[in-house]
């Protein structure tokens, strides 16, 4: 059987543009979560003491983890659209599809550990944890926990289509060197 | 494959199949319970969602290594393999950075949530889980590894080298 890569070509395309926009929509928008709100903490006589109180990605190690992952894997696949169209005849050594195969492998992997991190401290700010007496937060900063689900929901699917797109880049690397059919012998 | 890339690949394998095994039964193994102002406290792992998943993702990486080992006599799929590699890859890192993310919570607190951190007063629950989460970090580190070497062996002739 043939294989058949000018079709497929702009599948990829599609692909790596819709991940672009999952990962870079979920970097900008857990990079700009941010929410302050007054509480009224004690009443002293009749004056209510008031303290303000911010919730900001930076507190949280695990969403600065998230905001670089997804940054990071947002900046590949830019890379990777940019030589896709503009790059075709860039090799090196003849390891072109190797490297994109090996690239595009590392990305999942780390944007696979950036949402896993920061779902289950989004977790832990939205239950909170009776065992051991944390707090939930999210009755109280709304805003901040919508917009952290909102990006975390994105680079979910911004994963998913990564995983994807490593499968089709390791299939286009074993079809295009060996001449060997997809299930046999190496 | 050559009888020493067979060698190495499944030597990686039983190294990751250990340490899965053993982040495993030191995660489940792990509970203590501490009197805090007359109130029993016990801290166990199936308290927290998140050991909960670490235990099922290193379970599901644990049973994929063992049918692969068992299996690694045919490789009719290797190329399947390779793929379910690096998912089980992906796999075994998020399951260790979501434990890790919140262990740091259980072990420095987070002042702005107002989160006390709790290994003051179940220290041995912690040691028990810092053992479990290095076994998950040299499972996954060991995953990283064959996967490179997986593509290395499998796809030989792309890299320029005889398979």
């Amino acid at each position: 059987m043939v294989p058949v890569t000018k079709p497929k070509g702009w599948v990829v395309l599609v692909l790596r543009l819709l991940a672009l926009a999952a990962t870079a929509s979920a970097t900008i928008v857990m990079g700009l979560n941010k929410e302050t709100k007054t509480f009224v903490v004690a009443t002293v006589g009749t004056t209510p003491i008031k303290a303000t109180f911010s919730a900001k990605f930076q507190h949280t190690p695990a969403f600065v983890f998230f905001v670089i992952a997804n940054g990071l894997v947002s900046f590949h696949n830019l890379v990777m659209i940019s030589v896709n169209l503009f790059g075709k005849k860039l090799d090196y050594k003849g390891l072109r599809l190797a490297m994109i195969a090996i690239f595009d492998l590392l990305n999942t992997v780390l944007v696979s550990a950036g949402v896993n991190g920061a779902v289950y401290m989004a977790e832990l700010g939205k239950y909170g944890n009776s065992h051991a007496r944390w707090n939930k937060i999210c009755d109280r900063f709304k805003t901040f926990c919508d917009h952290g689900g909102g990006a975390i929901i994105a680079s979910f699917i911004g994963l998913a289509l990564m995983i994807v797109i490593s499968i089709i880049s390791i299939v286009k690397l074993a079809k295009s060197k060996s001449n060997t059919p997809l299930l046999g012998e190496p | 494959m050559t009888m020493t890339k067979r060698i190495i690949t499944n030597l990686l394998r039983l190294i990751a199949l250990g340490a899965t095994v053993a982040a495993i039964v030191v995660m489940v193994t792990s509970h203590q319970s501490a009197e805090v102002f007359n109130l029993t406290f016990t801290a166990k792992f199936s308290n927290e969602p998140v050991f909960k998943y670490f235990v099922v993702a290193e379970a599901i990486a644990c049973g994929y290594t063992l049918v692969v080992l068992i299996l690694s006599s045919r490789s009719l799929l290797w190329r399947l393999i390779v793929i379910l590699d690096a998912v089980m890859t992906a796999v075994l890192t998020s399951s260790i950075s979501a434990a890790l993310a919140i262990a740091r919570v259980g072990k420095k607190g987070n002042s702005h949530a107002g989160w006390l951190p709790i290994c003051g007063q179940v220290p041995k629950f912690c040691d028990h889980v810092t053992g479990a989460l290095v076994c998950g970090f040299v499972a996954a580190i060991v995953y990283a590894l064959l996967l490179v070497f997986s593509l290395y062996s499998a796809l030989g002739p792309v890299f320029g080298v005889k398979p």
